[in-house]
């Protein structure tokens, strides 16, 4: 080794910490690369949505009810939350149980590496891919389904609102990891929660076509709060008439997500794991 | 100094006690290299010493930190090499030394320690297009990247061709020379001969010998081995210990029984007279533990 070994020069001063911001984006950049390499997950993963949305609007297209909303407008707000979900909760847990089985979390664990920097990696990793969805979904839309683009203000309410979802489904994802056993179990321990949330929330189905008992249920979850801060960004004004309510209820959505970003960052504080559980 | 200690540490997973009273101290600068056969809780050990786990009882010190602890200033000054090769697999072995030095104050250059373990023309491919000896280069440079003052080696070489694990033991004793205090587990006892400054043998939840491998092999109670193909027809030979188609017999005196072996039955085949290397000591270990083991339960 060129470089020699000077005992005193390598003791760091015992206050040393590492910086989180830092290291925080080197693993997001990391992260970043190593799914690019992965061609099979870059493909399904941006290509699933646009077969969705073109099979809504195949099937179910046209105006919903006389509001003058065109099912597709509807269902791109849906499919941005849902992006949320699918990436930060059900991908990330399975990853990470993967990257438990494998020895990566090990390995880290053993270094100076805050957790918290992980964390924010992972966040970054599924922002910056609900981020470059949203963008296709959006091209796709208004090239072939006729979908509008938000207002200025409209899009920095879906901004908000999509960015809150997609953190707390995230730290959800972290915390949920700690139940998938094996890497095999990941898909199947994700699925059924995140596909009945999806279709009681109002991503797929509006929302005032389900009973009124599911939507009790979905009302306590952050995905149907976010589908309405999404339509609510994406839809005409008239439409929420449409909503249960008769009202975009912004207040109350804003308020819901937030308590939910920090129940989220505390169970994940409290559930993930570095080291050995005995 | 001692870099490292344990006093009195036990462990169990669930009924199946793993250390039992372990005492163990690693001194500044040496090579320890922990033996013991699999199931012996080396593992364990070293697992605790990192602060990965917890010991249920006993006290550990390791720079001056209790490693449950999981102070980062202790991690900063400890490298680890994993018994089982880290994933990683789409990460190239630059990004991943890079991302290994960003986690600690004073690391060396990534671009030197890629060379040092001789993965330089490798740097931009990922790490699931290596060979398992070029893997292991890896995970050892992670390891000592970030100037490591303690470095634990989990069972290095297991699974290595025998070129490949020669490399890693000249890597291993360049570290040594630069005076990297350095653990490490290994089923191999010509590994542990070549490379520890000090051997400690774990049975049963404890050490069971611990010294030089010098001082070991003279631990054992005989000072020669002799064996041969014994005559055919010969009852004589049939209560000694077998080996193939040798026996064998330890002593003190070989000058005098292979005289009046000779005297008697002439010329031996396959004569061989040497001292005990420090497997023969070794397993003799764990076959008396064996015995003992069998005894109390």
């Amino acid at each position: 080794m060129s470089a020699t070994r000077d005992l005193q020069a390598a003791e760091p001063a015992s206050r040393w910490t590492p910086s989180i911001g830092r290291l925080a984006w080197r693993r997001f950049s990391l992260e970043l690369r190593t799914f690019r390499r992965v061609h099979e997950e870059v493909v399904f993963t941006f290509a699933l949505p646009i077969l969705l949305l073109v099979l809504f609007a195949s099937i179910f297209g046209g105006e919903i009810d006389d509001t003058g909303v065109d099912v597709s407008q509807y269902f791109v707000a849906g499919m941005i939350v849902s992006a949320g979900l699918t990436v930060g909760f059900q991908s990330l847990s399975a990853q990470l149980a993967l990257e438990r089985h494998d020895g990566s979390l090990k390995r880290l664990a053993l270094t100076p590496m805050p957790a918290a920097a992980y964390m924010l990696g992972k966040v970054g990793m599924v922002a910056a891919i609900v981020a470059i969805q949203t963008v296709v979904m959006f091209t796709v839309g208004v090239a072939a389904f006729g979908v509008r683009l938000p207002s200025p203000s409209g899009l920095l309410l879906l901004t908000v609102v999509a960015t809150l979802n997609l953190v707390i489904w995230t730290l959800l994802g972290l915390a949920f990891s700690r139940l998938i056993r094996t890497p095999r179990a990941g898909a199947a321990v994700t699925l059924p929660p995140a596909l009945v949330l999806q279709f009681i929330s109002g991503v797929y189905l509006v929302l005032d076509e389900i009973p009124a008992g599911l939507r009790t249920i979905a009302s306590i979850f952050p995905l149907r709060w976010a589908a309405l801060g999404a339509r609510q960004a994406l839809l005409p004004d008239s439409f929420a008439s449409a909503e249960p309510g008769g009202s975009w209820q912004t207040p109350t959505m804003l308020a819901v997500l937030m308590a939910w970003a920090c129940v989220s960052a505390l169970l994940a504080a409290i559930s993930f794991r570095w080291q050995a559980e005995a | 100094m001692n870099v490292a200690t344990m006093r009195t540490v036990a462990k169990r997973y669930g009924d199946h006690v793993v250390l039992d009273g372990l005492d163990l101290g690693i001194e500044r600068s040496e090579v320890f290299a922990l033996l013991g056969p699999n199931g012996s809780g080396k593992t364990t050990t070293v697992e605790i010493l990192e602060g990965y786990r917890r010991a249920d009882a006993g006290s550990v010190k390791v720079l001056g930190h209790d490693p449950a602890m999981r102070a980062e200033a202790l991690r900063a000054r400890i490298g680890v090499v994993l018994q089982h090769t880290t994933a990683f697999e789409h990460v190239t072995v630059g990004e991943l030394v890079e991302l290994f030095a960003a986690l600690y104050p004073a690391p060396l250059s990534a671009g030197d320690v890629i060379r040092s373990v001789g993965l330089e023309s490798k740097v931009d491919e990922v790490a699931a297009t290596l060979s398992g000896g070029q893997r292991r280069r890896l995970d050892v440079a992670c390891g000592i990247v970030g100037r490591p003052d303690l470095l634990f080696l989990d069972e290095p070489t297991t699974g290595l061709d025998p070129v490949a694990r020669r490399e890693l033991w000249m890597l291993i004793a360049g570290l040594r020379e630069q005076g990297t205090t350095i653990v490490l587990t290994t089923h191999y006892l010509e590994e542990a001969e070549a490379l520890a400054d000090r051997i400690g043998v774990l049975l049963g939840g404890r050490l069971a010998a611990v010294g030089t491998p010098g001082e070991l092999v003279r631990h054992g109670r005989a000072c020669a081995r002799v064996s041969f193909m014994p005559p055919a027809g010969v009852p004589e030979f049939d209560a000694w210990d077998r080996h193939g188609r040798s026996v064998w017999v330890d002593t003190d005196r070989p000058t005098e029984l292979v005289a009046s072996l000779a005297a008697t039955h002439g010329e031996l085949a396959g004569l061989v007279v040497r001292r005990p290397s420090l497997e023969d000591v070794y397993l003799e270990m764990v076959a008396r533990w064996g015995q003992a083991d069998e005894v109390s339960a």
